[in-house]
């Protein structure tokens, strides 16, 4: 057991430091979003050009080729310099990796390295109304019409889904017994006639996220990400992928979080109070808690290769977390964190109420946790 | 950075494991606890040959082994709840003793532990049950070329069968000045141990009254009046020792809750495949490995010296505190009615978090000290 970063370790900390330090914009305050796409756009390109993006993916792809602990000491040093994210974050975090696993090598000459540049945007498109966390109910339909199929149906939830070029998405081909077969993992043009995005405005008054329509859109096979029929197997390695980096990026967020939290009762004077003393101190030993089970969850990632279910145990924690640590802020401002933008705290506040819900809401990954981590029977 | 054990220590876990599975079983535990001194003999001689009570005492006192090899055999000793002096010995005294003892306590008191014919505790806590500094007022006055204890030291782990007592003493002032560390031979005129019946009857907590107790100079540990850091730096060894014991507590309630759940049918199914009953499970199963992660830390940054050792340590016993307190309680519920009986082995782990939590400093204490870490 040894927790201090290794020569080469220390080495690529200082370089990553140094450049962010250089490099980095501030975090942009622009409301505009057409602005805020170009911005981080062209943020992306830097990193990319810089070779920090796609760290743990091979090199001959445009990866860096480099370790989880390498993306571990990326992400800390890009949340401790407050530096904004790419744009790519669900292709970065899902699409490329699950092109990777299952695209043929056309595939991932093609889509690659664009992914990386942030050239092309990449969305997902797996929720639908009427499936959720029960994916496998989904209902947006594909007509095999021999050379291409013909898609029709609705997604929602779509990040990204109105400025992006390309979109995982996961359709009905064949109606069988089993609602996990007879799916399809197509990587549709979002450009295609017959695509309609609408955006979707949250309880934060912002629009992150779409419904995306397809009317006739036309998909050629040779969109078709791994076998035809076989998309639940490419979903699930997309889902882990979800987790896994997702864990990861959060494992030190919440320390910064809690960090922030402490500031804030300082700067209102409420540090003196023993029960905000107790709930700061709390929180700031679960941020830790969380941020050192990233590091196991690494160490043991590095064993095996992949991320595993346990990866579910940092996205858990961190909603959660988050949750309990917005809602702290808002009590300790008192009236004054409701009004105007209370400083910051009120987007986060509402914002968090997401938290639980995205990418596995928690009643999924404890699902997960306990069949396939403790081995409880299935529930479903 | 490597978060892992290395294999020569997944081998001592294993072979801890085998050994107290053996030697150490449910019944073990029973018929120790309800003995009179909760003490066997026999199990401390094969601990002692197994070379337990070397581990992490430097090599020149007859020691073997590192700090986080104990950790390991710590973790082990929680899950079996291994009773008697193991823990109050290696977890509270020697860690003290390495950081405050003079050369010659150290020959003496560690050379006898390591070899497996010494055993000793920490008195530490007054009737307040605090574990600050100002919480010591257990009077040591210089006396003839030696010293004079008056005072009276409660909840002291093993004090009974202690071969060597740890004594934290007020020599003069208040809160960090003025604490003097003794070391105690056995029991001298003037000092008696009263056992006192406790939740956790794994343990064995004592009252110990001190009378006119008259000790030579050379009992005084490192410099009389200035033994804070020292002991401080030892209670944060201690600290991380006994998150360990309690990570092996709770990895065993989730595993036999775990295994219940699987086995138990109700409405014709196991329960755990009820969400009510698997969720509480999940969240157990965070607990833990979240405890884990925050103790082997710790434990490190002790080891390592790291700056943040203390900080480390408060965090892991604020964090495992509540988190084995939480498991074990839902343990019980996981398990029912059996879980309540004193037949099953539910209650054991249940009684053990109760009495961990306020050893060395309770959630709420550690708490505080990461508050004021965090210059709140």
């Amino acid at each position: 057991m040894d927790f201090d970063l290794s020569e080469s370790e220390k080495a690529f900390r200082d370089e990553v430091r140094a450049w962010l330090k250089a490099n980095a914009p501030l975090e942009d305050g622009s409301t505009d979003m057409k602005e805020f796409i170009d911005t981080r756009r062209a943020w992306q390109k830097k990193l990319y050009e810089a070779g920090y993006v796609g760290i743990t993916w091979p090199k001959e792809y445009g990866g860096r080729g480099g370790g989880f602990m390498d993306q571990l000491i990326f992400n800390d040093e890009m949340i401790t310099a407050h530096a904004p994210d790419p744009i790519n974050v669900i292709g970065l975090g899902m699409g490329g990796p699950v092109v990777i696993a299952h695209g043929t090598d056309e595939q991932k000459k093609r889509y690659l390295a664009p992914l990386l540049s942030a050239a092309e945007i990449w969305c997902q498109g797996f929720s639908e109304p009427n499936a959720g966390s029960d994916l496998s109910g989904l209902q947006t339909r594909a007509e095999d019409k021999g050379d291409h199929y013909v898609v029709n149906g609705q997604k929602v939830w779509t990040t990204l889904a109105h400025v992006a070029k390309w979109c995982m998405l996961l359709v009905r081909e064949r109606k069988e017994a089993n609602p996990r077969e007879g799916l399809t993992y197509l990587l549709v043009d979002m450009e295609s006639p017959g695509i309609e995005v609408r955006p979707l405005v949250q309880i934060t008054g912002d629009a992150e996220f779409n419904e995306i329509f397809f009317k006739d859109v036309m998909v050629p096979k040779s969109q078709i990400l791994g076998e035809a029929g076989g998309g639940w197997a490419v979903a699930m390695t997309t889902l882990l992928h979800e987790r896994g980096t997702l864990g990861l990026a959060l494992a030190t967020r919440a320390q910064i979080t809690a960090s922030e939290l402490a500031e804030r009762a300082r700067k209102l004077g409420r540090g003196s109070d023993r029960l905000v003393r107790q709930k700061i101190a709390q929180h700031t030993i679960e941020a830790r808690a969380l941020q050192l089970n990233g590091y196991r969850a690494v160490t043991a990632a590095k064993r095996s290769g992949i991320p595993g279910p346990e990866g579910s145990i940092l996205k858990l924690m961190w909603s959660e977390l988050n949750q309990r640590m917005t809602e702290t802020a808002m009590d300790i401002g008192g009236p004054g964190s409701q009004v105007g933008d209370g400083d910051g705290w009120k987007y986060q506040f509402l914002r968090s109420r997401a938290n639980t819900i995205e990418a596995g809401t928690s009643e999924v990954l404890r699902n997960i946790l306990a069949e396939r981590v403790l081995g409880l029977p299935r529930s479903r | 950075m490597d978060f892992a054990f290395s294999e020569e220590q997944e081998m001592l876990r294993r072979s801890a494991r085998g050994f107290l599975a053996k030697e150490c079983g449910p019944k073990v535990v029973r018929r120790v606890m309800e003995s009179a001194d909760g003490y066997d003999a026999a199990l401390w001689k094969k601990i002692s040959d197994l070379g337990w009570t070397a581990l992490g005492i430097p090599e020149e006192y007859g020691g073997v082994g590192t700090f986080l090899d104990l950790i390991v055999v710590l973790e082990e000793a929680g899950r079996a709840l291994l009773p008697g002096p193991f823990f109050s010995t290696m977890g509270l005294a020697v860690p003290v003793l390495i950081e405050a003892g003079t050369e010659a306590q150290k020959k003496d008191a560690l050379g006898a532990i390591a070899s497996g014919s010494a055993k000793a505790t920490l008195a530490f806590t007054e009737p307040s049950g605090r574990w600050d500094a100002d919480s010591i007022a257990l009077g040591a006055h210089k006396k003839g070329g030696g010293w004079q204890l008056d005072g009276v030291k409660l909840f002291v782990p093993e004090a009974d069968v202690a071969d060597y007592t740890v004594v934290v003493a007020r020599s003069r002032g208040t809160g960090e000045e003025g604490i003097t560390l003794f070391l105690v031979r056995g029991k001298p005129k003037g000092m008696t141990v009263k056992p006192l019946e406790t939740l956790d009857m794994t343990r064995r907590w004592s009252e110990v009254r001190f009378d006119g107790v008259e000790l030579d100079g050379d009992a005084v540990m490192g410099t009389a009046d200035k033994a804070w850091p020292q002991l401080k730096r030892g209670l944060e060894w201690a600290t991380a020792a006994l998150c360990a014991e309690m990570v092996g507590g709770i990895q065993k309630v989730l595993e036999t809750s775990t295994d219940y759940a699987k086995t138990r049918h109700q409405f014709g199914k196991p329960i755990g495949i009820y969400q009510a009953v698997s969720h509480k499970l999940a969240d157990m199963l965070v607990l833990s490995e979240s405890g884990r992660s925050a103790t082997y830390y710790a434990a490190w940054a002790v080891d390592a010296d790291a700056p943040d050792r203390s900080l480390a340590s408060s965090m892991a016993k604020a964090y495992v505190s509540d988190a084995y307190r939480k498991v074990a309680g839902d343990g019980i519920q996981v398990h029912g009615g059996i879980g309540f009986t004193w037949e099953h082995d539910m209650h054991l782990y249940f009684k053990r978090a109760k009495s961990s939590e306020v050893t060395l400093g309770d959630a709420t204490y550690h708490r505080e000290l990461v508050a004021q870490a965090l210059d709140l």
